[in-house]
C-alpha cells in the first residue's frame, strides 16, 4: 500500500471522456438532490453541449427537467430555429422567458431599441426561477470564459436575491456536490466549468453535434464598431461614418444581436473551427462581446446580481 | 484534423501569502502562450491603473475586484493549460488561513501540489499547514518551486536549504515524488524558460516536472466502486444503475456485491453514455446492469473485492470550516457521503492535530480551520473504505441542517504522520 490516497483522475483517461463523464456525473447528482430543476438554453454551443450531455445523462428516458431559454428578443433568426429544432428533437418541454415582458410589465426600464438587453436579462431569468419555482438552474458557462467564472464553483449558491457573493462561496470538496437551499434560494450548477472552448469544439466535432449555421463561415453585411464587426440587419444599423461591407465571418458566441460580434474566418466545417480555436490568440469574448468592455469587472458585477 | 487526446492532470497552487503562487501561475500561462491576447492587455491595464508595475502577472487569476485592491487570492481560480501531452487543471489557491476552506476544496480534486516557497523567508508555517492539509487530501506528488532566487542572487545554498527543509516534511508526509525547482517567477526563469543564472541547477523547468509528472499512477488495493446516483428504466423492463467508477475498472462479468444489502451478483452488462462496453476505466459515469434482481437506488454502492465496509460508526479525521466551533452539543448536522445523505452525530471528538509539530492534543471542541480527529454516529448505515485507500468512498462533508452551508471535509480513518502528544 501506498502512503496517501489513489488519484482524483483516472490516469490515460482521454480528456474529453473525462470531461463528459463529469459532466454527466454532475447532471446526475443534481437531478437526485434538488426538487425542481431547469436547464438554462440559449441556442449557442455551449448549451447545446449541456443539452446533449443531458439527454445522455438520462437516456432512454427524456430529460428530467425543462428547458429555459431567456429571450432578449435581439436574436440571430437561425439561432432561434436550433433552438425549436433542438428541443423538438429531445422532446424537450421548452420555457421562453422574455425581456420584452419585464420591459412591459416595468421591472426593467427599456434601454432603446437597438441598445443591448444582456444585462437586463439576469431580471428575467430571477423572476423566471421564482415563477417556477426552481431550486436549481443547469448553465452552459464555462471558468476558460472570464476571470470572474474562474473563481466559481461547479454548484455556486444563490441567495433570495439571485445574488453570487465571491467572498462567500460553499466550500466544495471533490465530488460531493451539495445543492440543498432553503425556499427561495437556488443553486447554478455548471457541468461544463472545466471545459475550454477548445475541449466544446473538439467535443461538438467527435460527436458530430448540430450547432446554428452562423458558427460557421458565411458572408453576410457588416459595420466595424468598437473593434468588432457587427452583422447588419433589424438590431444593428449602420452609423454615421460606418461603411458597410460584405465579409467572410462567422460567430464565436451567441448573444444579445445587438452586442455580439462576428470574426472573420474561413472555417466551414467542424474541422476548421477546431483548428482554428487552437490557433486564436484572442478569447472568444474578448473578440465578441461589447459589454464585456466596459469595466475590468463586468461580469463579476453581473453575476452578483444574479446574471447566468 | 485528428482529434487528439490527451489526459489530464489536476494541480493545486500551495504555500503562504505572498510566495508568489499566484505570479508563479501567471508566469506558466504567460510564457506558454495560454493568455488570450486580451486577457494579456486587460491585465496590464487593471496594473497600470492600480500602479503595480507594467505587469502584475498575479492578476491573470486574481480576477476579482476585492482580490486585485487587496493583492491576495481570497478563492480558488481555475486556469487551463495545454501541453502536447496533458491538459493541466489548475487549482490557484488562496494563502492566507481565513481561507483555508478554499484552500481545501482547490485541493481536494488535485493529484499534484505546486508548492511556492521564498527562498529568502524560507518554509513559513503556513506554508507548513497547507503542506499538511495537501497531504491530509491525498495529493501525494509535490513540485517545489523555490521563488524569488532573484533575491538571493542565486544562491545555491539558500536554495538547499529550502529544499531540505519542504524534503523532510514531505518524508515525514509520506509525500513523494518530490521535485524541487529554483525559479524566479517575477522574471521567469526555470517556469517555461530555462535559466542561464543557475548553471548549477540541471533538473527540469517546472513546466517540465508538471508535465513529466506520473502523479496519475497509483497502486490500487481496493476493488472498483460505483456508488449509485441513478436508476434507468430500460425499454423491456430492465434497470440500469448510473455512477462514477473509482478505485479500478469495473467489466462486464465480474463478481460484485451490491451494499449495504450484501446482495452477491455480477455485471450482466456496462453502458456508456448508450453504447455498450466491456470495460468501465476509473473516472467513467458508467450505468451498469445487474444479473440478479435487485432494489438497487441511490446510495447504494456496488463492489468489488476487497469489499469496503458497511458501518454506522466512523473513526475521521476532519476540517473544520464552519464559522462556530464544532462541538459534541453543536448544531444539527447531516453528513453527505458518495450519494447518500444521512443525519449524523459527533459521538467524540478525540483530538486537535497541531500542523507544526503533527501530534495530536486533547481538545473540546474543533474551531474554524482546525484539523481534528473525531468519532461519528450516523442515522443510516454508510459503505467506506479508508480515504487513503479510496478517495471517492472515504470522503465526505458535513453540512449544516439548516443553513445548508458545507461545514467540513471529512476523511474515513487518521492520516499515520499524526503522532499522540506525550
Amino acid at each position: 500500500m501506498t502512503a496517501l490516497a489513489p488519484p482524483a483522475t483516472a490516469p490515460g483517461l482521454d480528456h474529453l471522456d473525462a470531461l463528459e463523464s463529469h459532466a454527466l456525473f454532475i447532471l446526475r447528482e443534481v437531478v437526485a438532490e434538488c426538487e425542481r430543476p431547469v436547464l438554462l438554453f440559449s441556442g449557442g454551443k455551449d448549451s447545446a453541449v449541456l443539452l446533449h450531455l443531458a439527454a445522455k445523462a438520462f437516456a432512454p428516458q427524456g430529460l428530467p427537467f425543462p428547458v429555459l431559454h431567456v429571450d432578449t428578443g435581439h436574436n440571430f433568426p437561425e439561432v432561434l430555429d436550433f433552438r425549436d429544432r433542438a428541443a423538438a428533437r429531445l422532446g424537450a418541454r421548452l420555457l421562453v422567458a422574455r425581456v420584452q415582458d419585464s420591459i412591459d410589465r416595468g421591472r426593467v426600464a427599456d434601454p432603446g431599441a437597438l441598445a443591448s438587453r444582456n444585462r437586463l436579462q439576469s431580471v428575467t431569468l430571477l423572476d423566471a426561477i421564482a415563477e417556477h419555482g426552481f431550486d436549481a438552474a443547469f448553465g452552459g458557462a464555462r471558468r476558460d470564459e472570464d476571470k470572474a467564472r474562474a473563481k466559481e464553483r461547479v454548484l455556486s449558491f444563490r441567495d433570495e436575491f439571485g445574488q453570487w457573493d465571491p467572498r462567500r462561496q460553499r466550500p466544495e470538496l471533490w465530488r460531493l456536490y451539495q445543492g440543498r437551499v432553503n425556499p427561495g434560494e437556488h443553486v447554478r450548477a455548471f457541468p461544463l466549468s472545466d471545459w475550454t472552448e477548445l475541449d466544446v469544439w473538439q467535443y461538438v466535432a467527435r460527436e458530430r453535434l448540430d450547432l446554428p449555421s452562423i458558427y460557421f463561415a458565411h458572408e453576410r453585411p457588416v459595420v466595424r464598431r468598437d473593434g468588432m464587426w457587427l452583422a447588419v440587419g433589424e438590431f444593428v444599423q449602420p452609423r454615421d461614418a460606418e461603411r458597410v461591407e460584405v465579409r467572410e465571418v462567422r460567430f464565436r458566441t451567441v448573444g444579445d444581436a445587438t452586442g455580439t460580434g462576428a470574426v472573420l474566418s474561413g472555417a466551414r466545417t467542424l474541422e476548421e473551427v477546431v483548428a482554428e480555436v487552437a490557433a486564436a490568440t484572442v478569447s472568444e469574448r474578448g473578440a465578441t462581446r461589447g459589454d464585456d468592455r466596459f469595466s475590468e469587472t463586468s461580469m463579476e458585477d453581473r453575476k452578483r446580481e444574479g446574471y447566468f | 484534423m485528428p482529434v487528439a487526446t490527451k489526459d489530464v492532470l489536476r494541480l493545486a497552487t500551495v504555500g503562504s501569502v505572498d510566495d508568489g503562487k499566484s505570479t508563479l501561475i501567471g508566469r506558466l500561462l504567460v510564457d506558454t502562450r495560454l493568455v488570450a491576447d486580451d486577457h494579456l492587455d486587460a491585465v496590464a491595464a487593471a496594473s497600470e491603473r492600480r500602479g503595480v508595475g507594467d505587469l502584475d502577472l498575479s492578476f491573470v487569476t486574481d480576477g476579482l475586484r476585492a482580490e486585485r485592491e487587496q493583492g491576495i487570492t481570497i478563492d480558488v481560480a481555475y486556469r487551463y493549460a495545454t501541453t502536447p501531452t496533458r491538459k493541466l487543471v489548475i487549482a490557484d489557491c488562496p494563502g492566507h488561513v481565513q481561507y483555508t476552506r478554499n484552500m481545501a476544496t482547490g485541493s481536494s480534486t488535485a493529484d499534484l501540489a505546486l508548492v511556492a516557497v521564498d527562498v529568502a523567508a524560507g518554509l513559513k508555517e503556513q506554508t507548513r499547514r497547507h503542506l499538511v492539509i495537501a497531504a491530509l487530501l491525498g495529493v501525494r506528488a509535490l513540485v517545489v518551486a523555490v521563488n524569488k532566487m532573484d533575491t538571493v542572487e542565486w544562491s545555491r545554498t539558500a536554495y538547499e536549504r529550502v529544499v531540505a527543509e519542504v524534503g523532510a516534511l514531505a518524508a515525514v508526509l509520506g509525500a513523494a515524488p518530490v521535485v524541487a525547482v529554483p525559479v524566479s517567477a517575477l522574471y521567469g526563469d526555470n517556469v517555461v524558460e530555462r535559466s542561464a543564472r543557475a548553471p548549477w541547477y540541471e533538473g527540469p523547468t517546472v513546466l517540465e516536472a508538471l508535465e513529466a509528472s506520473d502523479a496519475g499512477a497509483w497502486e490500487r488495493s481496493c476493488g472498483a466502486r460505483l456508488p449509485v446516483q441513478w436508476v434507468l428504466r430500460q425499454p423491456g423492463g430492465g434497470r440500469t444503475y448510473a455512477g462514477l467508477v473509482s478505485g479500478e475498472a469495473l467489466r462486464v462479468g465480474d463478481a460484485v456485491t451490491l451494499l449495504p444489502a450484501g446482495v452477491e451478483t455480477s455485471i450482466r452488462s456496462i453502458r456508456y453514455g448508450g453504447r455498450a462496453l466491456d470495460e468501465a476505466a476509473v473516472g467513467i459515469a458508467a450505468d451498469v446492469e445487474l444479473d440478479d434482481e435487485t432494489d438497487a437506488g441511490r446510495g447504494d454502492l456496488i463492489a468489488t473485492a476487497p469489499l469496503p465496509r458497511v458501518t454506522r460508526e466512523l473513526e475521521a479525521t476532519v476540517c473544520w470550516f464552519g464559522d462556530e466551533p464544532l462541538e459534541l452539543t453543536g448544531r444539527r448536522l447531516r453528513l453527505k457521503h458518495t450519494s447518500r445523505t444521512t443525519p449524523v452525530r459527533v459521538r467524540a471528538i478525540e483530538g486537535l492535530l497541531d500542523v507544526g509539530s503533527l501530534e495530536v492534543a486533547d481538545a473540546e471542541a474543533l474551531a474554524t480551520n482546525e484539523i481534528g480527529f473525531v468519532r461519528l454516529a450516523t442515522a443510516e448505515p454508510l459503505v467506506v473504505d479508508d480515504y487513503r485507500e479510496d478517495r471517492v468512498t472515504g470522503g465526505f462533508v458535513l453540512v449544516d441542517e439548516a443553513s445548508h452551508a458545507t461545514v467540513a471535509a471529512g476523511m474515513v480513518g487518521r492520516p499515520p504522520f499524526a503522532t499522540a502528544r506525550r
